[in-house]
């Protein structure tokens, strides 16, 4: 075992013995998402480096404290891509944290979200223990599917080493179109030629704009670029509005009003609720600014979907709660599986909900 | 056969005639199935080497019998194993002796199509290619294919979390699947997922999928639906060498392309299926590769031509391209029709399932190649290259006299070799009842021990489909013995 995982067992075992829980963290990046931080704080970033990357595998196998950027840059060298476009918020991201997150970006409804992409984990339990789930191969059904149950469980659930993600080529050709469109008119488009066989790749609807990606091989984006209409959009200007995006920097996500993120059935109509949205991921996401969240929480509910709230103040997300409640058997059944990998409740108490 | 495997499932004390007697109020007569002769047809799977007549079996008509027969069940501590179609090939749904079969065959409602949204919600006992010929009609499908498509049901591909030949391009069942309904051991419905994209709290959709039956009992799925793509096209090249023939999956992903389909077949196969469909295949190759890539009319043109430059780099002897749509499913019918070719030249076959990174393709090849010798069998090989995943199929006569055992071993150890090789014993068809030993070697025991407890976070008295895919710490311990290895073990549980 590696000195470090070694150190890193010892304090779990400690943790447990004196009960006190662990807060891990990586660079940091996204300790606004989620509930409360607690515990003491267990820095994921010197268990640092590429441990595996062929790129005729189609998989790369890092450790959780590898820079995301880093790992980014290397794919990139192969022309290959972590193509769920994982969001950074801020330069100190890191591997591991972008798999506890399980946040996903632009490129999700076409390819899928982080957990699409996990194919095995390394992780440290409550228990102390090493474990190895998954692998580096695209198909793999031996015991449960722990790998993709890690991805999004915000490290309540374990500490994870190291992970196995598919990754795949870079699109050949992209381009991107811009539409002047109301909202209404945007989401029918938008899901109407999510049904045709289109190279679509990203979209986002604001103040009666509509960005549409594509990407794919060159006569498939010039045949669809052909088809849809649209004003071009140039390369670098195309990039920055995509990256700007991801990263929430675009002028929507600025300002302390609190960000409300729905996830709905694509087609849901425009929702009926006060404040700017901007639409991702074909109709699927929608970002909201501000409003009473009770109404938001029932508008996502009804529409068939959840309403996370993506960034406030501590004091607001303590009050409401910042994930969508489970229903009884769904909450009893995550209690006891935070019980079968974390007994002793020492891994980010709280970070997701409340009780656990 | 079964016996090293089926010893290891564990044993219930159950009153027949008070379970019975309960079962009778939920179930209208023709559902419940109490004389040996109509328990006979569930005695097993796809996976016929394995047996076992179940004490009942339960043949509900709706989501709420089932729930009371679970119901019941939870009340009475007896064991359920859940059946869809049955066309399961690793014994997944081979019934437990002292056990309830519920077959949910007959939830059989498409409940809504929404082409604009591009899902389906289907209750679990509809077919897979049921669920694409609905959807046909708005140009859109259901990606995942397995081979069993025309009878799988839903249910089923969501507990194996079914793969099929397009899998690299289009994903599993884990990738197309956006809620799952289903019912716990204590008979509560609960929804894994939901119509959007992602759910709140753990990704329970994801550890559903692939489950083998033993977390809940899926009743209803919604799929997300794929446009049909306007043209699909098929390079089958033929190869003088199975390496070169591996190495040129290796060279087409390096080229940055992602196929549609990339299925290899050696030349036992070629010559097991091309008497029987005529596919047009090669008898002189030493292996071929389909290729398929799909798309728009310009888009499969344009990645056709990068991979005939591939595959000519690749020292490809012939290489041709299906020119309309029935040449192409000419060129698939031969591969589609692998296992049931091999059928016809041999009384019995196993086939196998493990997975490998794909450099490894070619000294797997040579290595199967070697105990062909050693154990005295034939091997035909069928892959779906683009993932790693091997289909071996082991001939051999079950009425020869330790030929059946000796099959046994020659899969157990290419499994145990997919495995050293950094792959895993099973792809797509699940662990069931026929590879539970080979978990011991690929999980050490506190793997196992985990995932003994995450069961235990769903079904605390173990009553979902007991004795499947994870092995007991006692059947690991044998399973050590038996191969030699007398490492201790520490178990946590």
């Amino acid at each position: 075992m590696d000195a470090i995982v070694e150190q890193w067992a010892g304090r779990v075992r400690a943790a447990v013995a004196a009960g006190r829980p662990l807060r891990l963290r990586g660079g940091g990046s996204k300790d606004f998402y989620g509930q409360a931080l607690a515990g003491d704080l267990l820095d994921t970033r010197e268990y640092a480096g590429i441990v595996a990357y062929e790129p005729t595998e189609l998989v790369v196998t890092a450790r959780c404290g590898t820079p995301l950027a880093e790992l980014q840059s290397v794919l990139a060298a192969q022309g290959q891509s972590l193509s769920f476009e994982p969001p950074h918020f801020g330069r100190d991201s890191t591997v591991g944290g972008c798999v506890a997150a399980g946040l996903s970006g632009p490129r999700r409804a076409q390819v899928g979200a982080v957990r699409d992409f996990v194919l095995g984990v390394k992780i440290l339990d409550g228990h102390a223990d090493v474990l190895n789930f998954g692998g580096q191969v695209m198909k793999n059904v031996a015991g449960y599917d722990v790998p993709r149950l890690m991805a999004g469980s915000l490290g309540t659930l374990s500490l994870i080493l190291e992970v196995s993600l598919k990754v795949l080529p870079f699109a050949v050709a992209e381009q991107t179109l811009r539409f002047e469109l109301p909202q209404g008119k945007a989401l029918t488009l938008l899901n109407q030629w999510s049904g045709q066989p289109l190279p679509i790749s990203g979209s986002a609807w604001s103040d009666d704009r509509l960005h549409l990606r594509l990407s794919g091989a060159v006569a498939a984006v010039s045949a669809a670029t052909e088809k849809l209409g649209g004003q071009t959009v140039g390369e670098g200007e195309a990039a920055a509005f995509w990256h700007s995006l991801r990263e929430q920097t675009h002028a929507f996500f600025a300002g302390d009003a609190e960000l409300w993120r729905l996830a709905v059935p694509s087609a849901s109509a425009a929702l009926d609720l006060p404040g700017a949205q901007l639409l991702e991921w074909g109709g699927g996401q929608r970002w909201l600014r501000g409003g009473d969240a009770a109404a938001i929480r029932a508008a996502a509910g009804l529409a068939g979907g959840h309403a996370t709230l993506f960034r406030a103040a501590a004091a607001e997300k303590s009050a409401i709660g910042v994930f969508a409640p489970l229903s009884a058997p769904l909450a009893r059944i995550h209690r006891h599986l935070k019980r079968a990998f974390d007994p002793q409740g020492v891994f980010n108490p709280g970070r997701m909900y409340p009780e656990f | 056969m079964s016996l090293e495997n089926t010893l290891a499932v564990p044993y219930f004390e159950v009153d027949r005639s008070a379970l019975v007697a309960r079962l009778r109020d939920i179930l209208p007569p023709p559902a419940l199935l109490i004389e040996e002769e109509d328990l006979r047809p569930f005695e097993c799977d796809g996976l016929t080497a394995y047996r076992q007549l179940p004490l009942i079996v339960a043949l509900p008509e709706n989501e709420t019998q089932a729930q009371a027969v679970v119901q019941v069940c939870r009340a009475l501590n007896v064991p359920v194993v859940p059946r869809g179609a049955a066309t399961g090939l690793s014994g997944g749904a081979m019934p437990h002796r002292d056990g309830v079969v519920i077959s949910l065959a007959k939830l059989t409602r498409i409940v809504r199509i929404d082409p604009l949204a591009r899902t389906a919600v289907v209750q679990c006992g509809v077919r897979n290619l049921a669920v694409s010929e609905a959807a046909a009609p708005f140009g859109l499908y259901y990606a995942p294919d397995p081979s069993s498509q025309i009878a799988c049901t839903i249910g089923g591909n969501v507990a194996e979390n079914s793969g099929g030949v397009h899998c690299l391009k289009y994903g599993l069942t884990v990738h197309n699947v956006l809620r799952v309904r289903a019912l716990t051991i204590d008979g509560e419905i609960v929804e894994f997922g939901n119509a959007a994209l992602d759910a709140p709290g753990y990704d329970l959709l994801a550890l559903i999928n692939g489950s083998e039956g033993m977390l809940a009992l899926v009743t209803e799925v919604t799929v997300k639906l794929t446009p049909k793509p306007e043209r699909a096209q098929v390079v089958l090249a033929s190869f003088d060498d199975v390496t070169q023939a591996c190495d040129a999956v290796a060279s087409i992903i390096a080229d940055g392309i992602i196929p549609a389909g990339m299925e290899l077949m050696d030349k036992k196969a070629i010559h097991a299926v091309e008497p029987y469909v005529n596919a047009g295949y090669d008898m002189n190759a030493e292996a071929i590769l389909l290729c398929e890539s799909d798309g728009t009319p310009e888009e499969v043109a344009e990645e056709i031509g990068r991979m005939k430059v591939v595959l000519e780099r690749s020292g490809a002897s012939e290489i041709r391209v299906s020119r309309n749509e029935i040449e192409r499913l000419k060129f698939w019918a031969g591969r589609k029709a692998a296992f049931p070719a091999i059928g016809r030249i041999t009384p019995d076959y196993m086939c196998m399932d493990g997975t490998i990174p794909r450099k490894n393709l070619a000294p797997m090849l040579i290595a199967i190649g070697e105990m062909e010798t050693r154990y005295g069998l034939r091997c035909a090989n069928v892959f779906h290259a683009g993932d790693g995943n091997l289909h071996p199929l082991i001939m051999y006569d079950a009425n020869r006299p330790g030929q059946q055992e000796q099959a046994m071993a020659f899969g157990a150890e290419i499994l145990e070799l997919s495995v050293r090789l950094g792959g895993t014993i099973t792809g797509e068809h699940g662990v069931g009842i026929e590879k539970v030993g080979q978990m011991c070697a690929q999980f050490t025991p506190q793997e196992l021990a985990a995932f003994r407890r995450l069961k235990a976070a769903f079904d605390p008295a173990a009553l979902l489909n007991p004795g499947k895919a994870i092995p007991t710490a006692a059947r690991c311990r044998e399973y050590r013995l038996t191969r030699g290895d007398t490492s201790s073990e520490t178990q946590r549980s």
